[in-house]
C-alpha cells in the first residue's frame, strides 16, 4: 500500500494569548506543532503499514520552509518519506486553493492507494481541504472516520455522526480524514529521529507541480477575509458567597427565583 | 483564462475527460468538447497525449454575477426528518432573502420525502427543490453532490446555506470545488450588503480566540456552513404555501463510491445538546468519572441534559456526543452550570452565548468565572447536594 498522509504546521492555539491592551493575538513564543488530528492520521497510516509490510507511507504539507521541522518529526514517527509544497504562489490560500495545491502534488506522487488526513486544522477549523482535495483527485472521501478496517481494495470504516456512528464501505483508492477517537498516536523514538534527519524531504513548488501561478494562493481564492478582531469579552458576573454551602445554595436559587428562571 | 480544444489535434482518446475535476468534458464526434461546467482550472492540460488542449490568457472574464438569484438552505434530513438546524437556517436565510429582496428555497434529498415540502413552506421556504430517489434515503457524499451540483448549474442560485452537522461538512466542500466557489466554515453570523449582495461571514478561528469576516466577492454561489444553535429559528405557519420543483436524480452503477452499511446510534438521551434548556456540565474539577453522576441528578431535576468539557472526553469518562466547545457541540441553553471546569477558551467558545451561566470551581482565578454570570468558589461535592436540596425547599 502507498499511503499519503496530509499534514500542517499549526500553532498550538492552546497557547496562543490575547494581548489585552491592543486586543490582537500574541503568537511570539506560540510552539508550531504538527496538527494534532493530522497526528492520528499519520499514527493510522503507520498502523496499516506495520499489518502490509513493504507499505510506504508519504507526508505531504505545504507551508513555508520551516514546515520542514513538522516533517522531520513525522518521519521520526515512522514515515517514510516527507514533501513540502512550498512557494510564494502558495501563499495567502484559502480552502479551495490549497486544496488544488495539495491535489497536484498528490497527483505527482502517483499510484497512490489511500489518503488519509486530519478532520480539521486547530488553526483554521474549517475540516475543508480534505474533501476538496478528494473532490479534486475525483477519489471517493469519507469525513470523521473513527475506525478503519481494510479489506483488499476496500477500506470499512466508521463515520462519526452527533449522535453515534455509521459504518461505511469504501472503494480503494479513496480519502480519509480522521477524528482523535481514531487511535493514540505513537511517540517519535530515538532511532527514529536519526533516521528522520537522513532521509530526503523533497520541496515541490508551482513549477514542479505545473500549477499556473494563477491557479494557487491567493489569486486563485475565491473567498477573501475582510477583517479580523477578538472576541468582545462577555462582563464578569457576580460571585455568590455566604457563611456555608447550605446559604451560597439558597441565595443561587434566590437568583432563579428572581429571574422567573424556574 | 479559457481552456480551448485545438480540433485538428485531437485524436478523441478521452483522457482528458477521466481527468477533469469537474466533468466538464464531453466527447462529440470523437472531438472533446469543453461545456459550461468548464471552471479554467488547466487539469485537462497535462492529460492530453497530443497537447491538444490549450489554456488562453483572456482578460478575466467579469462572470456576470447578476444571473445568479435566491438564497437556498440545505434541508438536511436524517431518517426522513427535517434537522433542527434547518429550521435556523431558513430563519436566518429569510432575513437574507429579504434584504436584497429574492426568494428564499430549500433543497431537499432523500426517499419518498415529498412530505417534507409542507414543513418547509411552513418554516417560509417559497420554492422547494426535491430530489426523491431511493439512494438519496441516507447520506453519501458522491449521491447528494452530484444531485446538488446538477441543481446548481441549472438554476443558479447566489447564496447557499448548510447547517455546519458531520453531513453539511462533508456535503459543502465537495459542491464548493464543483461550482469553483468559495466556502465559509462554521459560521457564526451572516450579515448582508444590500447592494453588492456580499454575504459577511463572520466565524471562530483559532480554536475561538479570533473572530474572522469572511467574504467571497466574485464567485458565486456564495456558500457557507453554518455552527447549529446560533440562529434564530423560523416562525412556523402550517398554512404556508409554496412550489415543489422536482430535480432528476438518477445514478449509473458504481456512480455512488460508498455504502452506509449500518447506523448506529450511542447516544441514549433523545434531546440533543443543542437543544437542551439546562445542562450541566463536568470538567476534569470532577476528578472521576463517576463525578457525572451527580450531575445527572442535577439535570433530572431541573429536565435538563449532561454536558463535558474536551478533556473528560479524552479521559472516557464520557461520551463524545456530550463534548461542549469549539470541537464538540455549541450550547446556547437557558442555564448551563460549569461544574469543576476551568474555562479553556475552546470550551468557552461553545457555551458563551447561554443565556444564565453559572460556574463552580474549587479555584477563584479558573477562566470560566470570565464569563459565569454566578461564580462560586467551591467544592462542587458540597455546593451541587446544596443546590438540590435548595431547589427541594422551593417544590
Amino acid at each position: 500500500m502507498r499511503i499519503v498522509v496530509c499534514a500542517k504546521q499549526v500553532p498550538d492555539t492552546n497557547e496562543v494569548r490575547i494581548d489585552p491592551i491592543k486586543g490582537t493575538l500574541i503568537r511570539d513564543g506560540v510552539p508550531s506543532i504538527l496538527n494534532p488530528d493530522d497526528a492520528n492520521a499519520l499514527e493510522e497510516a503507520l498502523k496499516i503499514k506495520d499489518e502490509n509490510p513493504g507499505s510506504e507511507v508519504i507526508v505531504i504539507t505545504m507551508g513555508p520552509p520551516q514546515a520542514v521541522e513538522m516533517l522531520r518529526e513525522c518521519m521520526a514517527m515512522g514515515a517514510d518519506e516527507g514533501i513540502l509544497l512550498s512557494d510564494r504562489a502558495f501563499g495567502g490560500a484559502d480552502t479551495c486553493a490549497t486544496s488544488t495545491t495539495i491535489a497536484a502534488g498528490i497527483k505527482k506522487i502517483k499510484n497512490v492507494d489511500l489518503i488519509i488526513a486530519g478532520r480539521q486544522a486547530i488553526d483554521g477549523d474549517t475540516a475543508q481541504v480534505g474533501p476538496q482535495v478528494a473532490q479534486r483527485l475525483k477519489l471517493p472521501v469519507v469525513t470523521y472516520v473513527q475506525d478503519v478496517k481494510i479489506e483488499d481494495r476496500k477500506a470499512i470504516v466508521k463515520r462519526q455522526m452527533e449522535d453515534g456512528y455509521e459504518v461505511i464501505e469504501v472503494q480503494l483508492p479513496c480519502l480519509l480524514t480522521c477524528v482523535k477517537e481514531l487511535n493514540e498516536p505513537r511517540y517519535m523514538t530515538v532511532g527514529g529521529i536519526i533516521d528522520a534527519y537522513q532521509k530526503e524531504i523533497s520541496q515541490w513548488n508551482h513549477q514542479d507541480l505545473k500549477l499556473d501561478p494563477r491557479a494557487c494562493g491567493l489569486n486563485a481564492s475565491p473567498t477573501q477575509v475582510l477583517r479580523s478582531f477578538t472576541p468582545p469579552p462577555k462582563g464578569k458576573g457576580e460571585m455568590i458567597t455566604g457563611t456555608n454551602v447550605n446559604e451560597i445554595a439558597e441565595k443561587l436559587v434566590g437568583k432563579f427565583k428572581e429571574r422567573h428562571i424556574i | 483564462m479559457a481552456v480551448r480544444v485545438i480540433i485538428e489535434k485531437c485524436i478523441g482518446c478521452g483522457k482528458c475527460l477521466k481527468n477533469c475535476p469537474f466533468d466538464a468534458i464531453t466527447m462529440e464526434n470523437k472531438i472533446a468538447v469543453i461545456g459550461d461546467a468548464c471552471t479554467s482550472c488547466g487539469s485537462c492540460l497535462d492529460s492530453c497525449p497530443k497537447d491538444a488542449i490549450e489554456q488562453e490568457a483572456t482578460n478575466q472574464e467579469a462572470k456576470d454575477l447578476s444571473m445568479y438569484q435566491g438564497v437556498w438552505v440545505f434541508a438536511e434530513q436524517r431518517e426522513g426528518k427535517i434537522m433542527p438546524v434547518v429550521v435556523e437556517l431558513l430563519g436566518e436565510g429569510k432575513k437574507l432573502a429579504a434584504e436584497i429582496g429574492t426568494e428564499l428555497c430549500a433543497v431537499v434529498c432523500g426517499s419518498q420525502n415529498e412530505n417534507l415540502a409542507a414543513e418547509l413552506f411552513a418554516y417560509g421556504a417559497e420554492k422547494v427543490y426535491l430530489a426523491d430517489a431511493p439512494e438519496l434515503e441516507k447520506y453519501t457524499t458522491d449521491a447528494y453532490t452530484k444531485v446538488i451540483n446538477a441543481a446548481i448549474i441549472q438554476y443558479k442560485p447566489e447564496i447557499i446555506l448548510f447547517g455546519a452537522t458531520h453531513i453539511g461538512r462533508d456535503l459543502a466542500p465537495c459542491l464548493a470545488v464543483k461550482a469553483n466557489t468559495g466556502l465559509t466554515a462554521d459560521c457564526t453570523k451572516l450579515e448582508i450588503d444590500p447592494d453588492d449582495h456580499k454575504i459577511m461571514q463572520t466565524r471562530p478561528a483559532f480554536g475561538g480566540n479570533l473572530m474572522a469576516t469572511i467574504v467571497c466577492p466574485n464567485n458565486r454561489p456564495q456558500m457557507s456552513t453554518v455552527r447549529p444553535g446560533v440562529m434564530d429559528k423560523a416562525e412556523y405557519q402550517p398554512n404556508r404555501k409554496g412550489e415543489v420543483i422536482r430535480l432528476a436524480c438518477s445514478f449509473e452503477a458504481g456512480e455512488i463510491r460508498t455504502k452506509v452499511l449500518e447506523v448506529v446510534k450511542t447516544m441514549a438521551e433523545t434531546i440533543s445538546l443543542t437543544d437542551a434548556e439546562i445542562i450541566v456540565s463536568g470538567g476534569m474539577g470532577l476528578g472521576k468519572q463517576e463525578g457525572f453522576d451527580l450531575l445527572k441528578q442535577l439535570a433530572d431535576k431541573l429536565g435538563g441534559n449532561v454536558g463535558a468539557s474536551r478533556a473528560c472526553v479524552d479521559a472516557g469518562w464520557i461520551d463524545h456526543c456530550c463534548q461542549v466547545g469549539q470541537t464538540g457541540t455549541t450550547v446556547k441553553p437557558k442555564i448551563y452550570f460549569a461544574c469543576g471546569i476551568s474555562g479553556a477558551i475552546q470550551h468557552i467558545a461553545g457555551m458563551q452565548d447561554s443565556d444564565l451561566i453559572i460556574a463552580i470551581n474549587k479555584n477563584e482565578n479558573a477562566p470560566i468565572f470570565e464569563v459565569a454570570d454566578f461564580g462560586i468558589v467551591g467544592d462542587l461535592y458540597q455546593v451541587i447536594p446544596a443546590v438540590m436540596e435548595a431547589l427541594d425547599k422551593i417544590g
